[in-house]
C-alpha cells in the first residue's frame, strides 16, 4: 500500500472582520491510500468544502500539515501536486474553461506544457473513457450537466492522474446526469485502479466506496466502511444526514416486529435477507 | 426581435469560405474594409458589390437569410439613401415636389454611400457567419503575436474574448431565468415612466452581477487547480494551418486591388 | 383556481432558423386545493409547460386557463398581472432572484409589486421569516450574508408573500443537503394542507411525487402522455420506463418482494411507512401458513 494523502492534524480558521473566528477544520487526521475511494460526508457547514480546498492547496493549514504524494503540500511544491490530481467542481458551467468539449479537456495540457503531437491521442483518449468522444466540437451550453461534468472528468484524466477528486460533483445534477458520472467514476477506478475522493452527500456515492469519513462541525466523527457507519443511523441522522433507503426501510421493518439480521446497504441485500430468513426455514 | 438578429452569430457549414484559415479571413475582411475606400465611380463600386455577392455565393449563404437577419442594419443603410437624396444639394435639379428638391448628387453619393455601407456589414456579417468565435479569437492572437514584444498582452486579451464568447449563452439563459422570476414576483419592465423603468431594472442586474462574480470565483479557482500560471511556458492545442487557398485569397485581394485602381476615376 | 390546459403548442424562436419546438397538443387540468406532480425526463417539456402557468411563456397554439382567465397566443401582456399575483413561482435555485440590500426588504418585493401597502408587506415578511425557520435577526441582514440554504428559504419567502393561491415548485430542493429537503419538503405539504394551496410539484424525484401528489402529470417528448393518481401512474411500470422515468423506490421494492412471494402484496406502497407495513403483515401471514 502506497501513501496517496495524509492529513496530520490539520486545523483551519476563518479570520472575519466583524464576527468571531470561526474554527472549520478543528484537529482533523486521515490518509488515503492508493487505489481506495473515500467518500467525505457530513451536512452543509460541517467543513467538508473547506476541507477540499485545503487538499488542492488553494488555502494552508493554521496547524498541522498535508502531505500529497509523500510530499509536504506548500507553495514550492503545489503546482506538481495539482498537475497529478484532477478535480472536478459541483457546477458544471463554471468549471468549463475551453470554447468547446476538445479544448476544455486540453486546457489542463496546455497549461502544462504538453507538446501538441501528445495533447491530441490524450484529448481523445479521455473523452474516449467517459464516453464523451463524439462530443468533440459540442459548445458548452449545449451539453446538459452530467455530460459537462464528465467532459470535466475527461480534462483530469488527461493529465493521467494518480488521484480524482470530485468536490460535491454530482450535487446539481438530474438523476441521470448523477447516474452518468457515477458510472464513469466507478469504470474507472475499476478499470485503472484510480484514487478517489469523493465529497458528497448522495449516498450512491456513499456505497460504492472502500472508506467513509463522516465530518461534523469541522471535526471527523466517524470512519468506516460504508455499513459500519450506516450502522450508527440514529447518529448520522442526527447530524443531518440520510440514511440508504434499505437501512431505514430495514429500520421500519424492525419497528414492526420483522427480524433482519446484520445491515444491508441495497434493497438487493434486504429482499435477500427477508427471502432466506422467511422461507429457507 | 433580437434572437433573430444574425449580425455577429455563427452557422456552421462546409463550404470554401468555411474552411479558410481564420488568419487569411481576418486579414482579407480588415484590408477589404479599407479597400473599399479606394471606389470612387459607379464601376467600382458596382465591382464592390459584385464581389461581395460573389463571396456570399462561395460562402453558401442564403440571401433570403441574410436579408431577414440584417433587417434592422438595412434599415439604417435605406435611412442613409434616403438622407442623401433629401439633404444633398450639388448637380442638376432632378425633381421638385413641394419642399421637396432631388439633385443628381444627391441620388449618386447616397446610393455610394449606402453599398459602401452595405458591403462593409455584409462582408463582417460573412466572416462571422463562417468562422466560429473561437477561431477568430485564434486568428487574433496569432496575428496579434508580433506586439507582444511592445508588451501588449496578447494571450490574456485572447484568452479573455474566448472565455467572455463561452460564457455568453450562459449568461443569456442566466438572465432569462432571473428575469422570469421577477417577473413572476410581479415585477414590471414594460411600462411607467423613465425612472421607474431604470429603478425596474435592479431586480435583474443586482442578481446577474452577484452570479457573474459567483461564476468568475469558481472559474478562476477551477482554472488554477488546473495548472493555469498565465501564457509563459503555454503550449496550444488550436494550431491553425495556413493552405494553398489561403494563399490564393491574398492573391485575390491584391488582384482586386489592382482592379480597383486601374477602374477607379482619376481626381 | 383550477387550471386547464387545451391542445397547447409551445416554440421557441417562432420564424427563425433556430425554431424548436417544445410541446405538442398538451391536454390536462389541475383542480383547485389539488398537490399535482408533474414528473418527466430532462428535456421532456416540464419545465416550459409551467412557464405557462402564469402567462410567462404564452402558448403558441391552445390555450391555458388559470381561474377564469383564458391565456392564448393573442393575450396581452398587462392582462397577465391579475394572473401573476395568483400563482406563485418557485424557480429552481430561487436564491439566485434576490438582490435587495435587506432580507425584509426582499420579501417585500413581491408583494409591494401587487399593491401590497409597505406596512402589510413588512408584517408579512416577519411572518414569513419565522414560518420559514429562519432566526429573526436575519430580516435586516443582507440576503447575500447568508449560508446557501437559508437564502434559499429567503427566496421561497418572497414568493409566499405575495399569498398566491397556486405554488409551483421547479425543483425546490436541488443542491440541498438531505436535511434541508425534507424539511423544505414538509413545510410545502404543510402550506398546501393548511392554506388549501392548489400546489404543483416539477420534480424528478420520483419518491416525492409518490409522497406527496394527489395527481401526477407525466411528460414525454413536449407530449402530455400519462395523468392520474400516484397508484394509477405508478402502476404502469413499463409505459414510464418507456418514457425513460423509474418507479418510487418503495414501489420497485414491492415489486422485488411481491416477485418472490408470487402474489401482490396489497396496494402500492407510495411512502415507506406504508411499505414496511404491507411487508411485514405478508410476512406475517406467510408465517402463519
Amino acid at each position: 500500500m502506497k501513501e496517496i494523502l495524509s492529513l496530520d492534524h490539520v486545523s483551519y480558521t476563518y479570520e472575519t472582520e466583524d464576527e468571531k473566528p470561526h474554527k472549520a477544520i478543528d484537529d482533523v487526521s486521515f490518509t488515503v491510500q492508493d487505489g481506495e475511494w473515500i467518500a467525505i460526508v457530513g451536512h452543509n457547514g460541517s467543513g467538508k468544502s473547506t476541507l477540499a480546498k485545503l487538499m488542492m492547496g488553494l488555502m494552508y493549514p493554521n496547524e498541522g500539515k498535508i502531505r500529497v504524494f509523500l510530499e509536504e503540500l506548500n507553495d514550492e511544491t503545489v503546482w506538481e501536486i495539482r498537475s497529478r490530481m484532477g478535480i472536478v467542481f459541483q457546477n458544471p458551467d463554471n468549471q468549463f474553461v475551453g470554447s468547446t468539449v476538445q479544448d476544455d479537456v486540453a486546457f489542463s495540457l496546455e497549461n502544462n506544457g504538453v507538446p501538441f503531437e501528445k495533447m491530441v491521442p490524450r484529448v481523445l483518449d479521455s473523452l474516449a473513457q467517459v464516453q464523451m468522444e463524439e462530443f468533440l466540437d459540442h459548445e458548452p451550453h449545449h451539453l446538459s450537466g452530467g455530460q459537462k461534468q464528465r467532459v470535466a472528468i475527461a480534462g483530469a484524466l488527461a493529465m493521467e492522474p494518480q488521484m480524482l477528486i470530485l468536490d460535491e460533483a454530482t450535487s446539481m445534477l438530474d438523476p441521470q446526469g448523477r447516474d452518468e458520472v457515477i458510472r464513469v467514476v466507478d469504470d474507472l477506478k475499476r478499470a485503472k485502479g484510480l484514487t478517489v475522493l469523493s465529497i458528497t452527500h448522495d449516498l450512491e456515492e456513499v456505497l460504492l466506496a472502500d472508506r467513509v469519513i463522516v465530518m461534523n462541525e469541522g471535526k471527523v466523527m466517524m470512519t468506516g466502511k460504508p455499513e459500519e457507519i450506516f450502522a450508527h443511523g440514529d447518529v448520522l441522522e442526527s447530524i443531518g444526514l440520510d440514511l440508504p433507503f434499505a437501512s431505514r426501510l430495514s429500520r421500519e421493518l424492525r419497528k414492526h416486529g420483522v427480524n433482519i439480521q446484520g445491515e444491508h446497504m441495497t434493497e438487493k441485500e434486504l429482499v435477500n435477507e427477508l427471502w432466506t430468513s422467511h422461507f429457507n426455514k | 426581435m433580437l434572437e433573430k438578429m444574425i449580425f455577429g452569430r455563427y452557422v456552421p457549414g462546409n463550404s470554401f469560405v468555411h474552411k479558410l484559415d481564420p488568419r487569411s479571413k481576418l486579414l482579407f475582411v480588415f484590408l477589404f474594409i479599407i479597400a473599399v475606400f479606394l471606389a470612387n465611380n459607379t464601376i467600382t463600386y458596382a465591382l464592390l458589390l459584385a464581389f461581395t455577392v460573389l463571396v456570399i455565393l462561395i460562402a453558401r449563404i442564403r440571401f433570403y437569410f441574410l436579408f431577414n437577419g440584417l433587417k434592422p442594419i438595412l434599415f439604417l443603410v435605406v435611412f442613409t439613401l434616403l438622407m442623401h437624396f433629401i439633404f444633398t444639394k450639388e448637380g442638376a435639379l432632378l425633381f421638385e415636389w413641394k419642399f421637396i428638391k432631388i439633385y443628381e448628387e444627391g441620388i449618386r453619393q447616397g446610393i455610394y454611400i449606402s453599398i459602401r455601407f452595405l458591403v462593409l456589414v455584409l462582408m463582417t456579417t460573412v466572416l462571422t457567419l463562417t468562422t466560429s468565435p473561437i477561431s477568430i479569437t485564434d486568428g487574433m492572437e496569432t496575428l496579434l503575436n508580433p506586439f507582444k514584444k511592445l508588451k501588449l498582452p496578447v494571450h490574456e486579451l485572447a484568452l479573455m474574448m474566448s472565455i467572455s464568447l463561452r460564457f455568453i449563452p450562459t449568461l443569456m439563459d442566466e438572465t432569462d431565468k432571473i428575469l422570469k422570476a421577477q417577473l413572476a414576483r410581479g415585477s414590471d419592465l414594460t411600462s411607467g415612466t423613465i425612472k421607474q423603468r431604470i429603478h425596474a431594472v435592479v431586480p435583474l442586474l443586482v442578481p446577474l452581477f452577484v452570479s457573474a462574480f459567483k461564476r468568475a470565483e469558481d472559474l478562476a479557482i477551477a482554472m488554477e487547480v488546473r495548472g493555469y500560471r498565465g501564457g509563459e511556458g503555454r503550449t496550444r492545442y488550436r494550431q491553425l494551418a495556413w493552405k494553398n487557398r489561403d494563399t490564393f485569397v491574398i492573391f485575390l485581394f491584391a488582384f482586386l486591388v489592382a482592379v480597383l485602381f486601374w477602374l477607379r476615376g482619376g481626381n | 383556481m383550477d387550471i386547464s390546459f387545451q391542445q397547447v403548442g409551445y416554440s421557441y424562436a417562432v420564424g427563425t432558423p433556430f425554431e424548436k419546438r417544445a410541446l405538442y397538443d398538451v391536454n390536462g387540468s389541475i383542480a383547485s386545493g389539488s398537490y399535482t406532480a408533474i414528473i418527466g425526463h430532462t428535456g421532456s417539456g416540464k419545465s416550459t409547460l409551467l412557464l405557462h402557468l402564469n402567462g410567462l411563456l404564452k402558448p403558441t397554439d391552445g390555450v391555458v386557463r388559470v381561474g377564469d382567465v383564458n391565456i392564448t397566443s393573442h393575450t396581452k401582456s398587462k392582462e397577465l398581472k391579475t394572473i401573476r399575483k395568483q400563482v406563485g413561482i418557485v424557480f429552481q435555485f430561487p436564491e439566485h432572484q434576490l438582490f435587495e440590500e435587506t432580507v425584509e426588504k426582499d420579501i417585500m418585493f413581491g408583494p409591494m409589486n401587487f399593491g401590497v401597502p409597505a406596512e402589510e408587506a413588512r408584517t408579512r415578511a416577519h411572518e414569513l421569516i419565522k414560518l420559514l425557520g429562519l432566526p429573526e435577526d436575519v430580516a435586516k441582514k443582507s440576503p447575500f450574508d447568508l449560508s446557501g440554504g437559508q437564502m434559499r428559504r429567503v427566496a421561497i419567502a418572497g414568493v409566499l408573500a405575495f399569498q398566491p393561491s397556486i405554488l409551483i415548485l421547479d425543483e425546490p430542493t436541488a443542491g440541498l443537503d438531505p436535511r434541508g429537503r425534507k424539511e423544505i419538503m414538509e413545510l410545502f405539504y404543510t402550506l398546501h394542507k393548511e392554506q388549501n394551496l392548489t400546489t404543483i410539484l416539477v420534480t424528478h424525484s420520483m419518491e416525492d411525487a409518490a409522497q406527496y401528489a394527489d395527481n401526477i402529470l407525466v411528460m414525454h417528448e413536449g407530449r402530455s402522455v400519462l395523468s392520474g393518481t400516484p397508484e394509477e401512474v405508478f402502476s404502469n411500470a413499463d409505459k414510464l420506463s418507456e418514457y425513460r422515468l423509474g418507479l418510487p423506490r418503495t414501489v420497485a421494492f414491492q415489486r422485488d418482494i411481491e416477485k418472490l412471494f408470487g402474489k401482490s402484496i396489497g396496494r402500492l406502497a407510495l411512502t415507506e411507512d406504508q411499505l414496511a407495513i404491507a411487508v411485514s403483515q405478508a410476512l406475517k401471514e406467510e408465517g402463519e401458513r
